[in-house]
């Protein structure tokens, strides 16, 4: 990583440093965001970093970026870079599962170690204020009707947008093979595209559709919790009769052929952290929400995602059987 | 609130004590970064972020919008001075600017693309002010099949960077969308020409093309001449200064840059590369000194770099109004105001009129800093020319290098632009034009998946492109401009015979 990052990192962890309460159990630890500065593994990571030595559970925390493919490019450096250190921690999410099975990745998430998931967004379909659309069943009814016809936008192809295009399609009864996805890159151009009118309905997470939604320019049809969010006021998708609940979710893994002992110590560190003010504080202003799984509870959770996701990607074809 | 009124009482903002000094950090800082190929404003944004986010949020974002306009100005003077673009927009500038630089008129070069910048980012940051909500009510209504059309237009005007023959042309081209074809196909997530190799599956970066084929190709092919014939370089050569001349040719390409960049600009897939190459060719076209071009044309510089700036306050127009990020300087920015807990878009003006027009009245503020910032540093920065060449070509490789590997830590891409390099020497050594390989990386992929994207809209009914009205004018003038050259030929040749 380059030196600028490096600085900036001891920067940060200097000026948190500065009010944090010494403890007997101090941590130097290494987290690397397999994506670009700015993103939102790369902001997990820095939060991360703030909380661990604002809560005291580490001296010093270095972010390191390693950007490519969705994740593709991080895994494979920390998995071979990483091995056996208990020191490292990797953050990863949703869009890294799909990632790895498109990229027929060598690495895969079945060789790191599962410490923890951290937080998770919710997803939104919205269309444009004048569509003749409603709500989720009007939807579901246009794609059972006509499936090419109702054209999704979203983010990159295989990321969390395009599952949630599919399982909607798969959920309601239509064929998910089928299912008109155009992917954009990053939110902007996919929001242009559905202000504009140009594509039937949008996907994204809703923190990134909230203004439009409030201002009245989308109409939010459905979110994809298992339960009403307080303080929004949009239907889920269970709710309205479609069994579908998806979250973009963002966790925490450790290098591979770590030994029990450093398993348990960074796990222990990780609950500190989760559990500490500071980390409060930081999902309030960022708008997480807090989605904390530890332990085997979420080794499974990891499981499942990861076949329930490939499974959805070979339905549409992005992933060869 | 009445726009006027608005933007005093953002100025009185603005001129607060701290205000002033986080836009002079801003403007700092972002020239120096922009002077480094690699770091861009976009990373050194990222990287602020979480030292900011103590700050106020008016003072901070003030912060970020003067690192982007001083990014924009910094880019241009290694452009100009070393034949390194620091950023893929100021690209458009080294084809005039670095040649001006070599024959002594590298004062003059940096001159008119300083001031074009602050003219140009006034004019379009007035633009900002007064027309944002109808501007973007425009650009949402551009669709896939309008972008296709635009870049139709877009890769006719590029010939006219191609230098005097057309087949090398085309074939340096080509060379560029073979390399843009490199990577995860955006719409099928499927990996194309990346053999196995996961640092190619995000694709060629453009400023690795660019410092490859530029400026270590340049080193590469001097060295490899220095035995031939010791090609001299000028470092001043009549006056420091723009001469009334310089003036007098430099302020239509202002504006006219400012017309291709602001409104392209305020697109959401628009850009920055666009609106320098639309305004270079135009530039080129309308130029009384076509022999000027190629060998260092005050218009080349002035027009590009206007263009630049003013697409940098157009971006501005729907990341402030839709909260729509349409480059990554801006997608960061957007980051910031979420870091804060504001959230860009329609309700933005109304609930927080302070801290929208506030950062509005910075930009004027910043404009100002970076000429005031940027103008005494010309005869500084000309000084650089005298160095012997042998010492001049180390170090920009060291300062190519540097700057690559800041931007991406990998031997993959160290790598490429070696490569770039021998390939940039090579289309030196055989005479074949070397920016139409950076246009079709740039272009290629945006056209390749707007189009797709339209089809896959229109269920694969190539008629949309003509359906839609702006595409369809768009196509047209493309058309136009297509056949224009050879018509006008034709009478012309028509009216010699009738003498």
């Amino acid at each position: 990583m380059s030196f600028r990052t490096r600085l900036f990192g001891a920067v940060v962890a200097l000026m948190t440093l500065a009010g944090a309460p010494v403890s007997a159990q101090q941590l130097e630890l290494k987290v690397m965001a397999p994506a670009a500065p700015g993103g939102g593994w790369d902001q997990t990571a820095r939060a991360m970093q703030q909380a661990f030595v604002a809560s005291g559970v580490a001296r010093s925390v270095q972010v390191t970026n390693v950007a490519g493919a969705g994740g593709t490019v991080g895994i494979a450096q920390f998995v071979n870079g990483a091995k056996g250190d208990g020191n490292q921690l990797m953050v990863n999410g949703f869009v890294m599962v799909g990632a790895l099975a498109m990229n027929k990745s060598p690495v895969t998430l079945e060789q790191v170690t599962p410490i923890a998931r951290l937080t998770e967004e919710i997803q939104v379909i919205v269309v444009p204020a004048n569509s003749p659309i409603k709500n989720a069943q009007d939807l579901a009814a246009a794609l059972k009707a006509d499936i090419a016809k109702v054209t999704f936008a979203g983010g990159s192809a295989g990321g969390v947008d395009h599952v949630m295009a599919a399982l909607f399609a798969g959920t309601v009864g239509a064929d998910a093979k089928k299912v008109n996805y155009i992917p954009f890159s990053g939110g902007g151009e996919s929001l242009a595209a559905i202000l504009g009118g140009k594509v039937t309905a949008g996907i994204s997470g809703l923190s990134e559709y909230d203004g439009q939604i409030k201002s009245g320019k989308l109409r939010a049809i459905g979110v994809s919790s298992e339960n009403r969010i307080p303080g929004v006021d949009i239907p889920t998708f269970k709710e309205q009769g479609i069994d579908l609940v998806l979250a973009n979710w963002r966790s925490v893994v450790a290098a591979p052929g770590i030994t029990p002992e450093q398993k348990k110590t960074l796990s222990e560190a990780v609950e500190k952290m989760v559990k500490s003010d500071a980390w409060k504080e930081i999902l309030k202003q960022k708008g997480w929400d807090d989605a904390y799984l530890a332990g085997d509870a979420f080794a499974d959770f990891l499981k499942k995602e990861n076949v329930r996701v490939t499974d959805v990607l070979k339905s549409v074809g992005l992933v060869k059987s | 609130m009445d726009t006027f009124a608005a933007l005093a009482h953002g100025m009185a903002i603005a001129v607060q004590p701290m205000n002033l000094l986080y836009a002079l950090i801003g403007v700092f800082l972002g020239t120096a970064v922009g002077v480094l190929p690699g770091i861009g404003p976009a990373l050194t944004v990222a990287l602020l972020l979480p030292v900011t986010y103590k700050l106020d949020p008016g003072g901070s974002l003030i912060m970020f919008a003067g690192i982007y306009y001083g990014g924009m100005y910094g880019g241009s003077t290694t452009a100009i001075l070393i034949n390194t673009p620091g950023e893929s927009a100021s690209m458009a500038t080294a084809l005039e600017g670095n040649k001006m630089a070599k024959a002594g008129r590298g004062g003059p070069a940096l001159a008119t693309s300083a001031i074009g910048s602050f003219v140009a980012g006034t004019i379009a940051t007035i633009g900002l002010a007064f027309l944002s909500p109808y501007l973007v009510d425009i650009a949402v209504r551009f669709g896939p099949e309008d972008y296709f059309a635009l870049m139709c237009v877009a890769f006719i005007t590029v010939s006219a960077t191609f230098g005097d023959s057309p087949i090398r042309g085309l074939t340096s081209l080509f060379i560029g969308l073979v390399l843009g074809l490199v990577g995860i196909d955006k719409l099928t997530g499927q990996a194309r020409l990346a053999f196995g190799v996961p640092e190619l599956l995000d694709g060629v970066e453009v400023t690795t093309l660019a410092v490859g084929l530029f400026a270590v190709g340049e080193a590469l092919y001097v060295a490899s001449r220095r035995h031939h014939t010791e090609e001299k370089i000028e470092a001043v050569k009549g006056s420091l200064w723009m001469t009334r001349e310089d003036w007098r040719r430099s302020w239509k390409p202002w504006l006219r840059g400012t017309m291709f960049g602001f409104p392209i600009g305020a697109l959401p897939a628009g850009g920055a590369e666009i609106p320098t190459f639309l305004s270079y060719s135009t530039e080129r076209r309308l130029t009384k000194y076509p022999d000027e071009f190629g060998k260092g044309a005050i218009e080349g510089v002035a027009g590009p770099e206007a263009a630049n700036n003013a697409s940098a306050a157009g971006t501005l127009v729907p990341l402030l109004t839709l909260g729509l990020p349409t480059s990554a300087t801006a997608a960061m920015m957007l980051a910031g105001f979420q870091q804060y807990g504001l959230n860009p878009g329609p309700l933005l003006f109304a609930e927080r009129p302070d801290l929208v027009w506030g950062l509005i009245a910075s930009l004027f503020i910043a404009n100002t800093m970076l000429l005031v910032l940027n103008l005494p540093l010309v005869g500084l920065w000309v000084r650089l020319l005298k160095i012997p060449t042998p010492w001049l070509y180390a170090g920009i490789l060291v300062f190519a290098t540097m700057g690559t590997i800041a931007a991406k830590p990998s031997v993959v891409e160290l790598s490429m632009l070696a490569g770039f390099g021998v390939l940039g020497f090579l289309m030196r050594r055989f005479d074949f034009p070397i920016a139409p390989v950076v246009v079709g990386l740039i272009l290629g992929p945006i056209a390749e998946s707007q189009l797709r994207r339209a089809l896959a809209i229109s269920l694969g009914d190539p008629m949309t492109l003509l359906q839609s009205p702006i595409s369809a004018t768009l196509l047209v003038v493309a058309l136009i401009a297509l056949i224009a050259p050879f018509i006008l030929k034709g009478l012309g040749r028509f009216k010699a015979n009738e003498d």
